[in-house]
């Protein structure tokens, strides 16, 4: 066992547990934030990705000493009531069927619309495709990352 | 039916769905719910002095959407405005619901008349109330949005007249709406979880905490058959977080020698479980169990079961599901005959959210919670199991992380239970990846032969003979088109017996069978050199469906969703570098057309889109609808892509998504959905579009190829996925 010092949602967390644990175990178990999803636990599915210092990164292959001292962001920490742009897309278009995957969906596009607010059509597919969705709403996953792009850019130009 | 006046205000309108009115139930305790001091008796609607409209959604919640629509289809008839009802999923009541089942993509189709009874009832009543205080005629007043209004052009809103209400008595005859005026049904609908998906809350099964809770991770058997010979857990029980190491398994061969079709989910071999403080101590610690197994007589392999599939179809003592005429006599004098097999692997279901269920089970109560597709039978068998009253089993479902048919067996519930029971302790029992495509109920491989006799340029013979792995088509199935439409017409059934557990995946042996039919209909028709779609619309010109009670579909709405999905895919217009593969099908009571467009990009044939024409008749929620078809669309390509497990010596050779290959953003086509608009009752639509996906992609392949596939997946077999020559050197 050992102690570690996270920072996450902006709120300094303490825990205490063996050195194997993942991420997305402490976030889920110890830290009560069960918006970030088990799906594999061997980075094949996106359903537990979070951002660390603004990158998209898979919680279920993190331990925490390689996050402590950095910046870690849960889907319960990306915004103030779902005020997030990808967010709000994400309700505009419908997107969830069981809904399961989509905080994973919405964590990866948010973190890469952050480094490509203009992207094309295959950059977008491209930056999803790592993420997946069992009933298959990809569809509507592409429409609302375009959609959030769009109006990103549109609420700097205003 | 029944009403209540609630202690602090507002009227409970409890409507038992489905049924007549049966006698009052006892008031469960006071609960605390939106600030109101509302009674919680699990019925449809509840409505506070303030205006306040909840209304509980009765079945489970598995992606499909019903959540959303179900409540639209009450909030329709009791005239309330959709954005301020308030919607929450109801328990496990058998008092007040019947079917609470994800199922069989019939929810909205066998809930539509009752739902909107219900709601119908609830807005007479309150109309009643109101015209009584003003001494008018009930006739004389109408309704909207929740507030009623008479001739005078006073005013009333339900919160006011909800007490007086709940006193009256309750109609027996409402007026429905006509279709016509429907404001809320056909409307597009935002799921009503949407904010708390998009913002991370507990919603799911996994999610699910309770006080005292422990974790529970079970060492099951690695291949299917084997028995728990010995095991060794001193190292795990060493482990940090562990709390204990036990074994179950004597109360699950008891229920499964009382109901032996459970044996076909659940194992009858001891299992060991460890019991931890967290999710990642129980599974971490499982991994660290060394556990010795009994083999069977049989490990099974898969090669062993193309095999015995292929001896089925060739020698095999078939069961016959239906005979029309003489196939044999018919194909005895015929121009053409043509006759191909198309074979399919097994498939695990692969719900996003791995299988998990929660339970405290006290001397005195059973509390079981999660995500399960069948929760009625599940409570039941756990009452069994434990020879407990039923009273004394509560279930709620949470939302689920997807079903596709593997939630309906829950023996998961049957583990927790058995598990709870031990220890004595609310547990939730949690499935690793590998634990949940390694021990799975799968979708069984299959095997399908079929032959047409052609005469005079007509089909006048037709065999469908099935070889399965441990059970057959279900009865409905060889009633499905071309049954009616062909003279002589037959289908068979041949069983091989496994221990390898299957059942149910999302449109049960339809979803590889409209995959072989269609391919086959293609097929005929080259052969026949006739056109594809025209040989389908004669066919169907054939049936005569009043003739003939067994048959389901209509060939008139079939033939309508066709003419309507070559009108708007541009069949037979599309430029010649666009390849389109034509299919139609009926099941789970709805009428669908499919066309793949087909292209070649980089040497390689891509998917580019599906048109797809769906008659599902009344579209409550087309945003859910079109939602529905879009993934059903996608998932059937994609199993039928890249979906393949195999088995060796009784174990899968896949336990991950490193292994096992699902669709994925880059694979997905666009999808293009077109509803007819009839006015119909509506039918289902969570499975419908699955199962002729494949038969389109199939068909489109050709066209680009030059090759039939008659394997799926089509992946095994990468040399009928290239280009045709030229195409390559254009």
């Amino acid at each position: 066992m050992a102690t570690y010092d996270l920072k996450v949602n902006g709120i300094r967390q303490t825990v205490d547990v063996s050195e194997d644990t993942p991420l997305l175990w402490v976030l889920r178990d110890h830290l009560d934030l069960v918006g970030t999803k088990y799906g594999c636990g061997i980075g094949q599915c996106g359903a537990c990705t979070v951002h660390i210092d603004g990158n998209a990164m898979r919680s279920c292959s993190l331990t925490l000493a390689q996050v402590e001292g950095k910046s870690i962001t849960t889907i319960e920490g990306l915004s103030e009531n779902g005020a997030h742009p990808v967010q709000q897309a994400w309700k505009a278009v419908d997107v969830p069927q069981c809904g399961y995957c989509q905080a994973g969906q919405i964590m990866t596009a948010a973190a890469f619309l952050e480094r490509n607010p203009n992207p094309s059509a295959s950059e977008i597919k491209n930056a999803m495709h790592g993420n997946i969705c069992r009933c298959a709403t990809y569809q509507r996953i592409y429409q609302a990352v375009e959609m959030a792009a769009e109006n990103k850019s549109t609420s700097e130009l205003n | 039916m029944r009403t209540t006046s609630l202690a602090g205000g507002g009227m409970l309108i409890g409507f038992n769905l489905f049924q007549a009115c049966k006698p009052k139930v006892a008031l469960e305790p006071v609960v605390d719910f939106s600030n109101l001091d509302f009674k919680d008796f699990n019925a449809f609607i509840k409505i506070a002095e303030n205006g306040v409209v909840t209304i509980f959604s009765p079945n489970p919640e598995i992606g499909q959407g019903v959540k959303t629509s179900m409540p639209m289809i009450i909030a329709e008839e009791l005239e309330v405005s959709w954005d301020k009802v308030h919607v929450v999923q109801a328990k496990l009541d058998t008092q007040n619901f019947t079917r609470q089942v994800a199922g069989g993509s019939q929810s909205i189709r066998k809930g539509w008349d009752a739902l909107r009874r219900t709601g119908a009832t609830a807005k007479q009543m309150l109309v009643n109330a109101a015209a009584q205080r003003w001494n008018v005629a009930p006739e004389s007043c109408t309704v909207k949005e929740g507030v009623i209004t008479n001739a005078s052009g006073e005013t009333l809103g339900y919160g006011q007249v909800v007490n007086e209400a709940a006193q009256l008595d309750i109609p027996e005859e409402v007026v429905l709406k006509d279709p016509k005026d429907f404001s809320i049904i056909g409307t597009e609908a935002v799921n009503v979880d949407i904010d708390e998906i998009v913002t991370g809350k507990p919603l799911f099964g996994l999610d699910y905490k309770k006080e005292g809770m422990v974790y529970a991770a079970v060492v099951r058997p690695p291949a299917f058959g084997q028995q728990l010979a010995a095991f060794d857990a001193e190292k795990a029980k060493a482990m940090p977080g562990v709390i204990d190491v036990i074994t179950i398994g004597e109360k699950a061969r008891k229920i499964i020698e009382a109901q032996p079709r459970v044996g076909n989910f659940l194992s009858t071999s001891d299992k060991v479980v460890v019991i931890a403080k967290t999710t990642w101590q129980a599974l971490k610690a499982k991994a660290a169990i060394a556990a010795e197994w009994d083999d069977p007589s049989i490990l099974e392999n898969s090669e062993d079961h193309d095999r015995i599939l292929k001896e089925l179809l060739d020698e095999g003592k078939f069961e016959n599901m239906r005979k029309d005429g003489d196939v044999e006599r018919a194909f005895a004098d015929t121009d053409l005959i043509l006759e191909r097999t198309y074979e399919a692997p097994f498939l695990p279901h692969n719900c996003l959210e791995p299988m998990n269920f929660y339970a405290d089970i006290t001397a005195d109560k059973v509390h079981l919670a999660g995500p399960i597709q069948t929760p009625q039978w599940k409570a039941g068998l756990v009452a069994e199991m434990l020879e407990r009253p039923i009273e004394s089993i509560s279930m709620e479902m949470t939302r689920q992380g997807g079903g596709f048919g593997r939630r309906l067996f829950g023996d998961f519930v049957l583990e927790a239970a058995e598990i709870s029971d031990k220890i004595g302790k609310p547990v939730k029992l949690v499935y690793s990846r590998e634990d949940d495509m390694s021990t799975g109920v799968y979708r069984m491989p299959l095997q399908y032969r079929i032959k047409a006799g052609v005469k005079d340029g007509k089909v006048v013979a037709y065999h469908l003979k099935e070889a399965a792995i441990n059970s057959n088509m279900y009865d409905l199935i060889p009633n499905f088109f071309p049954a009616g439409a062909v003279e002589n017409y037959q289908v068979d059934t041949a069983v091989y017996k496994s221990n390898i557990t299957t059942g149910a995946w999302r449109a049960p042996y339809t979803n590889f069978l409209a995959y072989a039919e269609q391919s086959f209909f293609d097929e005929l028709a080259e052969a026949m050199d006739v056109d594809k779609v025209q040989l389908r619309i004669d066919l169907l010109k054939n049936v005569d469906a009043e003739a003939d009670e067994r048959i389901e579909y209509s060939p008139e709405r079939m033939i309508k969703v066709i003419e309507t999905a070559v009108e708007k895919s541009g069949w037979g217009t599309q430029p010649d570098d666009v390849y389109q593969g034509f299919v139609n099908y009926y099941c789970h009571n709805s009428h669908i057309a499919e066309v793949a467009d087909v292209v070649i990009e980089n040497g390689e044939p891509i998917i580019k889109k599906i048109t797809c024409v769906v008659d599902c008749g009344i579209v409550v929620n087309p945003s859910g609808a079109r939602n529905q078809v879009e993934g059903g669309i996608i998932d059937g390509i994609g199993h039928a892509m890249y979906g393949n497990l195999s088995f060796e010596a009784g174990k899968p050779m896949a336990s991950n998504f490193d292994r096992f290959r699902l669709i994925r953003m880059k694979e997905a086509p666009e999808i293009e959905t077109h509803f007819i608009q009839n006015g119909l009752a509506p039918t289902g639509l969570g499975e419908p579009a699955l199962p002729p996906a494949a038969g389109a992609v199939a068909n489109a392949l050709k066209a680009a190829t030059g090759q039939r596939i008659y394997q799926q997946p089509f992946t095994k077999n990468p040399e009928l996925l290239k280009p045709k020559a030229q195409q390559l050197i254009g």
